[in-house]
């Protein structure tokens, strides 16, 4: 062997966290996003919030399930999600934040659709053929979250002067949990080196085209690129995952093994 | 009454080498509730119909596209009051392109959106502008 182009072998143990992170960041935002159930401005608002929660809660068990199957060590979704810490967690930052005002919702909403729908669409080429198949229904739903959240931010942004502040604050606070999106770790490295993943660096461009295409019509500004928070990939969250999980894994805690 | 085969949810039932009757079945959209139902209902018509040894498969992929939707599970719908979706999938870099959508009621392309998600998560929620009654459109996926 040369050695010049050799594939790097993909470890088992890589592909479980590659494909563990995205789902711990899908079923976190839903679990988010549900929190409106009930709550939001409109029916019809709270019924596509809760839409787009399903859509996420679909796309998480997904790769759940491949996560486990991969892992090998007879974990299903539900364990997966419910019995790990929240070190164990590697989700975005972002996704976790707190849903704030109907503003930060849709900002934080919009930042992400405009990040997923390139990267899965990208995805749709990985060698690996589950996360393609799962890639293949989840960009097509993506669409959908990007055109709803856009012509939300464009309404608020060129709405009242209200909302127009709002949104400012919104896209303030959120600003510097975007840096996240893009990093490439050393698993998202081996990843893309072996065919299997996306290069997340490769879509900042592409998601800063979007954004301010977007926000340019909505009469508002991307904010200049600050400090950037990071860790949750490594499992260092700010302090809302652990409200999170409370919430989310409370069943399961206190009755371990339940089913229904 | 509109078929999972006539929704394109129902992608082949064959026979395996142990003679065991495969069902695949396809997810509409990957959190739709009805997944789960939608593989138990399958297994129990097998069973009523006098099969014993029978298994559902799910399938991700190719994924399940609006396209699948038969001619006659179009008209199904439309009688149901349910507006088919438009012919052609969603283009996915049409990020504000809007599809004429014919009211199922009255025949009338004057029709405004009034939200993009409707009761479950394939449907958007529609109203006529003509005869004013609101309705479901099957999302163009």
């Amino acid at each position: 062997m040369s050695g010049t182009c050799e594939p790097m072998m993909t470890s088992n143990q890589t592909l479980f966290s590659y494909v563990l992170r995205l789902a711990d960041d899908h079923l976190i935002l839903s679990q988010r996003l549900g929190e409106w159930c009930g709550e939001a401005p409109t029916l019809e608002e709270d019924l596509a919030l809760a839409n787009i929660a399903l859509d996420l809660i679909g796309q998480a068990r997904a790769l759940y399930a491949y996560a486990g199957q991969v892992e090998g060590k007879g974990r299903d979704e539900d364990q997966l999600a419910f019995m790990r810490y929240e070190r164990d967690y590697q989700n975005l930052l972002i996704t976790e934040q707190p849903n704030g005002d109907f503003a930060h919702t849709i900002v934080r909403q919009f930042f992400i659709s405009a990040y997923m729908d390139p990267f899965w669409r990208r995805m749709e080429g990985s060698k690996d053929d589950m996360l393609a198949a799962i890639a293949a229904k989840a960009s097509k739903e993506v669409t959908y979250h990007l055109r709803h959240t856009s012509e939300w931010v464009i309404r608020l942004g060129d709405g009242t002067r209200e909302s127009h502040e709002r949104m400012v604050e919104a896209l303030d606070d959120l600003m510097m949990f975007t840096g996240e999106l893009f990093e490439m770790d050393a698993v998202a490295q081996e990843m893309l080196q072996s065919g299997v993943g996306v290069d997340a660096s490769d879509l900042k461009a592409e998601w800063q085209h979007t954004v301010q295409t977007i926000l340019q019509e909505a009469t508002l500004e991307l904010p200049k690129a600050g400090h950037m928070q990071t860790g949750g990939r490594m499992g260092r969250h700010s302090e809302h995952l652990g409200h999170i999980l409370s919430e989310l894994q409370y069943m399961q805690r206190s009755f371990p093994g339940l089913t229904w | 009454m509109v078929t999972i085969a006539d929704l394109g949810i129902l992608r082949s039932i064959a026979l395996d080498e142990e003679g065991c009757i495969v069902a695949q079945v396809t997810p509409t959209y990957s959190g739709c509730p009805a997944t789960n139902l939608i593989q138990q209902m399958v297994l129990e018509a097998l069973h009523e119909a006098g099969f014993e040894n029978v298994r559902v498969e799910s399938v991700l992929s190719p994924a399940w596209t609006t396209d699948w939707i038969s001619s006659e599970g179009r008209e199904k719908l439309r009688q149901f009051g349910i507006a088919p979706p438009t012919e052609t999938s969603n283009s996915k870099r049409a990020l504000f392109g809007e599809t004429l959508v014919t009211c199922p009621h009255c025949g009338s392309g004057e029709t405004e959106r009034v939200s993009e998600f409707g009761s479950t998560p394939c449907k958007a929620l529609y109203r006529c502008l003509a005869c004013r009654e609101p309705f479901d459109y099957f999302k163009c996926h």
